[in-house]
């Protein structure tokens, strides 16, 4: 009876989500205010059936039913409850109906926090989400209903969720990103509802900015969890494969951070509207794209959860009506009047241009090294598969390209300004952060590192115009007295954004310089040396878990003879499935993680091991961190607040501009 | 010049001198980090090249992985059921890595005609097969005699 529910609740929410799509538009179209009015409520049951549908399916999990297919494919009486839970989104029906549920619940928080915007406005926006929803519905519905039960044939026990999965990561993982993912429908909404209105202004792009701030936010704390996530859980020891699947979640990233920078120049000048625009398309595009690529099972990945090409089939369709309806309303609506606002080559809005460029190119070459092996494929020209070394060595000059125009951004004014005054600001601080990454690179036990050089250099540079500039906000009152006040929540989110990069690029750079890895046989009683430490295996033992029985190496970790930790790697073998996993033993730290992974057993009592010595490797997610937490402090900004205003604000004589 | 014209021309310049360092990191990446997917029937066939790393897709034949006693290497055969190739490995090897399960091998083949791969890559679950394996044994069938070492 339960699943029933859940898919007549499915199935309601489908057809006010069509209502959505429609009744709104028309309204604006007809001035019908009352049409108009019903667009929150219409989200609200929306997310309201959408809500119901996915609380019985978590009901048929937790109660193990497995007369419903994904219960009985995905979860095990033996699994504990928070992975039956979590299990629903572990395969691809259920993770299409967490999908759903974001996407209703952004579009239930844009009805709620968006009061004070024109009405036809709200209406537009939640029309175009309203569309966006219909075709996910229609997409679960028709290719992936989660409901389906397998009856009478119904099996006693269930095939047990993927052991890779059965980890705390993937409870909050997939939701983050897909709030990260989802979330960008409302910029996109936005934009196209702009287009439709023909109003393309600051004010449009104030409403927009925090929402693609916190979108972005949060699908870099997405991307975050997933690569620390793959580190501990695959065994290897790495944290980003330039894995086709990774990078359908990075190009809308890429596209993002775009889009963030490039709203700020709209909001602030009025500049580059038509731009962000198109950003805010290719965003939501991409994002859309990522979906296709990882659902449609043509990549090899373990995101890959079903080869069915009826619904590959379905997403690409939906993906072409999207990108070209929206391109199309794009060439007929877009701002025809060029801007008249201008500025000069040495300004902030040429900064940010510089940063949009070079993530737009970011993304494209991204793009490429991902679709080149499925085009070729699809033209029956080879199978190839294009692997990191093409992405490193196109992705990592863009970023140091564009690092050290990141100090002078935040330092530099609008309009116009002087390349003497920037230099007046950072030669010192410049040549102060040369001599640092030059000793600091010369440090290591190989001697001089360029790379390491060269990271804390673009890092430390980075880092300092960010930290002149809170200077400068806080210091520059005549009295000398400190002014904390001046430091909005978009100034520290920023803030905090750029020097969680930097130590992003830090880590990066350090741990693949400084790594050092050994495969090798170890017996009881062997000792290893790596990076400075004492690696001896004390025994070997067994120990049985709720679902699994792991055979353990006890290993203790000295330096200069004393204790730095016990590290106890397993290989589990799941009973469900008969699965073996590997459970790597993690000492971690700010300055490195001691790593060790077993491989399989090599004659009696001795085993392969991998150890592992990953200097600075936290930084990576530290940074990510920091930059999806400062993409999220940038919404609470009072200026954002002020939009409960019925009419638009005109801001220092932009929105006259509009075009 | 008028500032906006001067505008663009800055605009215009930064994308083409951009846009032909992207063009040109594009084309220098591939050049070098492209591999070509082969199944054991076309290595055997002399098709795959030797100066270049490979991709090796198929199934690992029963009964023919060896480990080594005291070191990390392990040989083992791949078959598309039309032809076995010799992959030889130094290193853990992933989780679901087993006898008659699918498997991608990367790495050059030497005079021998083995694969000696630097990387070896599972399925990721028990139901799961890399689109590449199931084309390359897609419509050839396994009878008993062909899949036996040769």
């Amino acid at each position: 009876m339960i699943p029933e529910l859940g898919h007549v609740a499915l199935i309601i929410a489908f057809v006010l989500a069509m209502g959505l799509a429609v009744v709104p538009l028309w309204g604006t179209m007809r001035h019908d205010i009352a049409a108009m009015n019903m667009a929150p409520s219409l989200a609200l049951g929306v997310t309201v059936f959408v809500g119901m549908a996915f609380a019985l399916l978590a009901t048929s999990f937790l109660q193990d039913d497995f007369s419903v297919a994904v219960v009985a494919a995905n979860s095990n009486s033996l699994l504990p409850p928070i992975f039956k839970f979590s299990a629903l989104w572990g395969n691809h029906e259920g993770s299409l109906l967490l999908w759903v549920l974001i996407l209703s619940g952004w579009m239930t928080a844009v009805a709620y926090f968006s009061r004070g915007l024109p009405l036809e406005m709200v209406a537009r926006v939640l029309s175009v989400m309203g569309m966006i929803a219909v075709g996910f519905l229609a997409f679960s519905l028709l290719t992936s209903n989660p409901f389906e039960r397998l009856l009478p044939n119904t099996p006693l026990d269930g095939n047990d969720l993927n052991p890779l999965l059965q980890d705390p990561g993937l409870i909050i993982h997939p939701p983050l990103l897909y709030m990260g993912y989802v979330g960008l429908s409302v910029p996109f909404a936005f934009a196209i509802a702009a287009l439709l209105g023909g109003r393309l202004d600051a004010s449009w792009a104030r409403w927009s900015r925090p929402w693609t701030n916190v979108a972005w936010g949060f699908l870099s704390l997405g991307i975050m969890l997933g690569s620390w996530w793959a580190y501990y859980e695959l065994g290897w020891g790495g944290w980003w494969f330039w894995d086709p699947v990774e990078n359908a979640s990075f190009m809308p990233w890429l596209m993002g951070t775009a889009l963030v920078h490039s709203l700020a120049a709209t909001e602030k000048r009025g500049v580059f509207r038509s731009w962000t625009v198109l950003l805010a398309i290719f965003a939501f595009s991409l994002s859309l794209l990522g979906t296709f690529l990882v659902r449609s099972g043509v990549l090899t990945s373990v995101h890959a959860f079903a080869s069915d090409p009826e619904r590959g089939l379905f997403i690409l369709i939906f993906l072409a009506l999207v990108v070209g309806g929206s391109l199309l309303l794009y060439a007929l609506r877009a701002p025809s009047v060029a801007s008249r606002v201008s500025y000069t080559g040495v300004s902030r809005e040429s900064l940010l241009m510089v940063n949009n460029l070079v993530f737009t190119v970011a993304t494209i070459v991204v793009l490429l090294g991902t679709l080149f092996p499925l085009v070729m494929d699809a033209f029956s020209l080879g199978k190839y598969s294009v692997g990191p070394p093409y992405f490193n060595a196109v992705f990592v000059p863009l970023m140091a390209l564009v690092m050290p125009f990141m100090t002078a951004g935040p330092l530099s004014r609008w309009r116009e300004d002087s390349a003497k005054r920037w230099l007046h600001e950072l030669l010192m601080p410049g040549v102060g952060v040369l001599v640092v990454a030059l000793v600091l690179a010369s440090l290591g036990r190989d001697g001089f590192n360029i790379w390491i050089a060269l990271a804390v250099l673009l890092a430390g540079w980075v880092a300092l115009g960010v930290i002149k500039d809170l200077w400068r906000r806080i210091a520059s009152a005549p009295d000398g007295e400190l002014k904390w006040r001046r430091l909005t929540p978009s100034f520290m989110g920023m803030t905090l954004a750029h020097l969680g990069f930097a130590a992003v690029v830090l880590g990066a750079v350090v741990v693949t310089q400084g790594n050092q890895e050994r495969d090798l046989r170890m017996a009881v009683g062997d000792v290893e040396e790596l990076g400075g430490y004492r690696f001896e295996l004390l025994r070997l033992g067994q120990q049985a878990g709720p679902n699994y029985l792991a055979e353990q190496a006890v290993f203790e970790v000295t330096r200069d003879g004393q204790i730095i930790a016990g590290l106890v790697p397993e290989k589990r073998r799941y009973f469900a499935s008969g699965q073996i996993m590997t459970e790597a033993a993690i000492d971690a730290s700010l300055w490195r993680d001691l790593y060790i992974a077993l491989g399989e057993p090599i004659g009696e009592d001795a085993w392969a091991v991998r150890l592992q010595y990953k200097p600075m490797v936290r930084w990576l997610w530290l940074g990510s961190l920091m930059i999806g937490l400062g993409a999220l402090v940038t919404a609470l900004d009072r200026r954002y607040r002020s939009q409960a205003v019925r009419k638009p604000v005109p801001t220092s004589g932009v929105a006259g501009l509009a075009g | 010049m008028h500032p906006i014209r001067k505008q663009r021309l800055v605009l215009v310049s930064l994308m083409v001198v951009l846009s032909s360092v992207a063009i040109g990191l594009v084309a220098f990446a591939l050049r070098d980090n492209i591999n070509l997917f082969y199944p054991p029937a076309d290595v055997i066939a002399g098709k795959a090249p030797t100066d270049r790393t490979i991709r090796l897709g198929g199934m690992v034949v029963e009964g023919s992985i060896e480990r080594s006693e005291t070191e990390l290497d392990t040989t083992f055969w791949v078959t598309d059921y039309e032809g076995s190739v010799a992959v030889r490995y130094s290193g853990i090897l992933p989780d679901l890595f087993a006898e008659g399960e699918g498997v991608v091998a990367e790495g050059m083949l030497d005079a021998a005609g083995t694969l000696v791969a630097t990387q070896v890559l599972a399925k990721h679950d028990e139901n799961y097969m890399p689109p590449e394996v199931a084309a390359a044994l897609e419509g050839k069938t396994a009878p008993a005699e062909r899949t036996a070492l040769p």
